[in-house]
């Protein structure tokens, strides 16, 4: 069949059809530093962006970085404390969405941080309508994993993680 | 095969008749079979081109053909026809596209088919728009203008995919371009001017809006159609320029104006596409001022990319001939010199500004010379008076960035003459011993000579200007140099350390391998006599306390000089004769047994290999081949120098290998019996990396030396099951030295080549997996991560050896190893998920650790292999 699927029947069922888009950044350049065998590189907010930046987001053919869901400047990390945070923006308040945005961002994370780090997942204040409900099942270990037991979810989580291809 | 019955069509056809035509177009009615569809396409395509009167048929043709579009066509599996939906499409649109009566009907359905939600069918119908375009004119386009650029603004200005906005863009351009090109009657209106007016009607408004959302497509769409005809041009720069200069202002912030900005060298750029006979009729000579104000406001922007945005500016508005005036080009120079010393942080700039300053050097020679040359021959002095008072560091960076500036505007003849002069004679002053001089300025100095005389190839004058001025003036400089001191001046041997040599070789070659065959004959009789008889008379300075015998019982400071001789006579055309080759041939060979000084030993086996390389075939060549061997196997059978011997065989072996010259499967097994050497079999497997390398001094095409293109495949050809089998015959201590040839063999082949042989050497592969040496290691993880990609099923069979033992390189000391091995983790995920899964739990675990590696290229290996095998058997994946 003809490639006519990505637009197709389902422009009519998305909750913001024509989102704005923003330009991808490039890849991050090598420094010399990184190439030296000796010096250690700590992790930053940058390379935390580098890992959720593209991801795709679960309705539209987009990464989270082309819709402005993340931004390397909402990232907040710290290596030697094994701590990092991460504020989403839903692309709209009520976006239904903002859930499994915000989990398949920490399943990312969970399968690419160090055990060591503790991360805190949640959305921007004041840019979701329930964002305190979304905020307390994002930061519950219990319903993460159990999200994850859910053999639909784990399916629309791990297509929001394929390389785009 | 075909149908007969289309076979027949297309016979009568060819004999023509209307009756026919009328007749094939029924039988076409309903085809479904693609390879019927093709000849019918083509049939109908012959109709109209063969210009048949159709008359009255030409809507149902018209009818019976466009009801395939677009196509809709998957190739079934195994199709023995091969018939690829691309056939389809590009024969449909050869027919719609042949003809200007079909526009009427064709038009319609191309607009309500872009309107549509199929991507494909979008392509489609803007493509087949496109290539109407080059057989319509303004009669057909006339009523369908509106809607065609209502639906082309729509698909740029909301698209999703890249490649439905490029189609459209090229779409316009194409309308745009039939537009301007059309004849027409004399009562006619001009839909050019209309149709344009309309664009800026709709785009230009973007343009201003505050908020700059729709700025990038307005300008995509503006661009596209005044790409088109100088009279679009025209038409839209005169009316955006005005007003993107005024939203310059308007805007404060350096992003937004850098946007402002780009856009407006987007239209600069489209200038450069006509040619304008009459000065006064530029567009752009009315805004010249306020452009160049606003290139200078850009320039002196603490934002780099503004200043970036602006030097490109810059460079497109200098390049509009007659545009700058004197004026305008004296800031510029000055703009230009100040941006060739910024700062380290800015180097983009800087570089950016250097490139400026080449491009428009060969433009405006004069303003150049008189205003920025002398700036900076003042800037090269001070760096002498200076020293004390200002820090090491500083002079150091602005010294280096002035040379670089130098070597920069040396693109055109008249500058080469004032800035090659400059930096010798600052090469003088660094050999005359009242200034301390660091090897790294020499040095920087010698790569800025480089850059000039490789700006200096294009220029054939040019280039024999530089060579007859610098190559005396090299060798005058390292001769008196290597001459025994009285007083005992260290400062004046910087010239004899290795790198400073090498770095002047390196100009000396430059400034030889484009010269003319007549020219180098010229040259090579100066040179060769200064090396073998001593004979300066042709240096600048050339009373020198002693002789120069670099040869004979020179002093090891002379001898180090072989490496420029080097440098001139393996860059000479082949047929260039040398003076007394003989003589030179027989020094060459016994300096390089010499084990006194290894550079100069070194220096020797590579001119002579260089030179045996280009020798013709013949007696002569035999008796240096011979000479050569004889001295090679007395070296090594002495206990001194068989070191040196031994580079001299790696050298030889090279220089044939090249060639193809028989003798060097020889040698090669002389080389690989070697590597169970106690003493050299280490040396000799890191020679089999030489062997397959490019080099960069001699040996190299750009030096005219006789390179085959498939010397690297013939040599693993002929070479790589002797060392298999050396590998397997030899005790258990040397074996590394064979992984390690192999390595270096595999690694410089090219992948399509190695691919169908690695399956043979597969286990050879995974031994080599356990070997401590971490370039076996490397090479090997190198050769085993596309085999993965390319035969899973092959590879399958040992996944427990690779999982294991990628995951224990994972952990290496070699970043370069651990990078690959999570390469390799990453690329196993490609075997077939049931020989993966029962290791993904123990992968994902091990994999945890590389996730907190110390470096960020290493995690970034981790992270991506890691996330891979999660998906494996995961849903959704």
């Amino acid at each position: 069949m003809v490639g006519g699927g990505e637009g197709g029947g389902r422009v009519g069922l998305l909750e913001n059809a024509n989102p704005l888009i923003y330009e991808r950044s490039g890849e991050r350049p090598v420094t010399a530093g990184e190439e030296d065998e000796q010096v250690p590189d700590s992790i930053d907010a940058r390379e935390i962006f580098d890992l959720i930046r593209s991801i795709n987001d679960p309705e539209h053919p987009l990464t989270l970085e082309e819709l402005n869901v993340v931004e390397q400047v909402r990232i907040q990390v710290s290596d030697p404390e094994s701590t990092v945070a991460v504020a989403f923006t839903p692309t709209i308040p009520h976006c239904s969405m903002a859930t499994l945005i915000g989990l398949s961002i920490k399943v990312k994370l969970l399968r690419s941080l160090p055990q060591r780090f503790k991360m805190d997942v949640h959305i921007t204040p004041g840019t979701h309508a329930s964002e305190h409900a979304v905020n307390k099942q994002l930061a519950d270990k219990e319903r993460v994993a159990a999200a994850l037991e859910n053999t639909h979810l784990l399916e629309v989580v791990n297509q929001c993680l394929s390389a785009r291809s | 095969m075909y149908s007969p019955c289309y076979k027949w069509i297309a016979i009568q056809c060819s004999v023509s008749s209307l009756t026919s035509c009328d007749h094939g177009k029924k039988v076409m009615d309903g085809e479904k079979d693609p390879r019927n569809l093709l000849v019918a396409f083509r049939i109908v395509h012959d109709l109209i081109s063969k210009d048949y009167s159709l008359g009255p048929f030409v809507e149902e043709l018209f009818e019976v053909t466009s009801c395939y579009f677009p196509i809709d066509f998957t190739p079934p599996p195994n199709d023995p026809y091969g018939i690829q939906r691309d056939d389809l499409i590009l024969s449909l649109r050869a027919v719609l596209a042949s003809t200007p009566r079909f526009a009427e009907f064709l038009l319609p359905l191309l607009i309500e088919k872009v309107d549509s939600e199929i991507l494909s069918a979008k392509l489609d119908s803007l493509q087949t728009l496109n290539a109407c375009c080059s057989v319509y004119g303004q009669k057909e386009l006339k009523d369908f203008l509106p809607s065609l650029w209502a639906s082309i603004r729509r698909e740029v200005f909301q698209t999703a995919s890249e490649r439905v906005e490029a189609e459209g863009l090229a779409a316009l351009h194409s309308l745009t371009a039939c537009l301007s090109c059309s004849v027409l009657r004399a009562d006619a209106e001009d839909l050019l001017d209309s149709f344009l007016s309309n664009i800026l009607q709709d785009c230009r408004h973007h343009l201003c809006e505050p908020d700059m959302k729709l700025v990038w497509p307005s300008a995509k769409l503006l661009q596209a159609a005044a790409g088109a005809s100088a009279r679009a041009c025209e038409h839209i720069t005169s009316t955006v320029l005005p007003l993107l200069l005024e939203q310059f202002h308007k805007h404060s912030q350096s992003n937004q104006r850098r946007t402002i900005l780009e856009m407006i060298l987007g239209f600069l750029k489209l200038q450069q596409k006509w040619s304008y006979e009459d000065k006064d009729e530029r567009p752009l000579t009315r805004f010249k001022d306020q452009l160049c104000s606003l290139v200078f406001m850009a320039l002196t922007d603490p934002s780099t990319q503004l200043q970036l945005v602006g030097i490109r500016t810059l460079t497109v508005l200098g390049s509009q001939p007659d545009l700058l005036s004197s004026g305008d080009l004296e800031l510029a120079v000055g703009h230009l010199y100040r941006l060739s010393f910024l700062e380290e942080d800015s180097e983009s700039c800087r570089v950016a500004a250097l490139e400026a300053s080449g491009t428009l050097t060969t433009l405006y020679p004069g303003a150049f010379s008189s205003h920025l040359l002398p700036k900076l021959a003042k800037e090269l002095h001070k760096g002498k008076s200076d020293v004390a008072r200002e820090d090491g560091l500083m002079k150091c960076s602005r010294h280096f960035c002035c040379l670089q500036a130098l070597s920069a505007i040396s693109t055109h003849p008249s500058i080469v003459r004032e800035t090659l002069p400059l930096l010798l004679q600052r090469l003088c002053q660094a050999n005359k011993g009242n200034v301390v001089t660091e090897s790294s300025e020499v040095i920087a100095i010698c790569q800025s000579l480089q850059q000039v005389a490789e700006k200096c190839q294009q220029d054939p004058e040019s280039y024999w200007y530089f060579h007859e001025t610098a190559i005396p003036c090299l060798f005058g400089l390292a001769v008196q140099a290597s001459m025994p001191e009285k007083e005992s001046s260290v400062l004046r041997k910087v010239l004899l350390e290795d790198e400073v040599l090498a770095a002047l070789a390196s100009v000396i070659g430059t400034a030889t391998t484009h010269l003319s065959p007549e020219l180098a004959a010229q040259s090579v009789t100066c040179i060769v006599p200064l090396f073998l008889d001593g004979n300066t008379s042709f240096l600048p300075e050339n009373s020198f306390p002693s002789r120069f015998q670099p040869f004979q019982d020179g002093s090891s400071a002379q001898r180090r000089l072989v490496a420029l001789l080097t440098a001139f006579v393996c860059s000479l055309p082949r047929n260039v004769e040398i003076p007394q080759l003989n003589q030179l041939m027989r020094e060459l060979l016994e300096q390089s047994c010499c084990h006194s000084c290894p550079f100069a030993s070194t220096a020797a086996a590579k001119c002579f290999a260089g030179l045996l390389n280009k020798q013709p075939p013949g007696q002569q060549l035999d008796e240096f081949l011979q000479l050569a061997v004889d001295t090679v196997e007395t070296g090594l059978a002495s206990g001194s120098s068989r070191n040196q011997a031994f580079v001299l065989l790696l050298w030889v072996t090279k220089a044939l290998v090249l060639r193809y010259h028989p003798l060097s499967a020889c040698l090669t097994t002389r080389l690989m019996g070697l590597l169970s050497d106690p003493e050299l079999g280490p040396a000799a497997a890191d020679g089999f990396s030489l062997l397959m390398s490019d080099c960069t001094d001699v040996l190299t095409r750009a030096g005219h030396a006789d390179v085959r293109i498939m010397f690297r495949q013939r040599f693993f050809t002929d070479n790589v099951p002797a060392l298999v089998q050396g590998f397997h015959a030899a005790p258990q201590d040397v074996k590394p030295n064979y992984l390690k040839g192999l390595s270096h063999v595999l690694n410089r082949l090219p992948k399509p080549v190695l691919l169908p042989e690695l399956p043979t050497l597969l286990s050879l592969l995974l031994e080599a997996l356990s070997c401590h040496d971490s370039v076996v290691q490397l090479s090997t993880l190198s050769c085993l991560q596309p085999l993965l990609l390319e035969s899973p099923q092959i590879m399958s069979l040992h996944i427990d050896t690779l999982v294991t033992k990628f995951l224990t390189l994972s952990s290496s000391h070699s970043m370069a190893v651990r990078i690959a091995a999570l390469q390799c983790m990453h690329a196993l995920t490609r075997l077939p998920a049931p020989v993966l899964l029962p290791y993904k739990s123990q992968v994902i675990r091990a994999l945890a650790k590389p996730l907190d590696d110390k470096k960020r290229l290493v995690r970034k290996e981790a992270v991506s292999a890691r996330g891979e095998w999660f998906l494996l058997g995961s849903p959704g994946s």
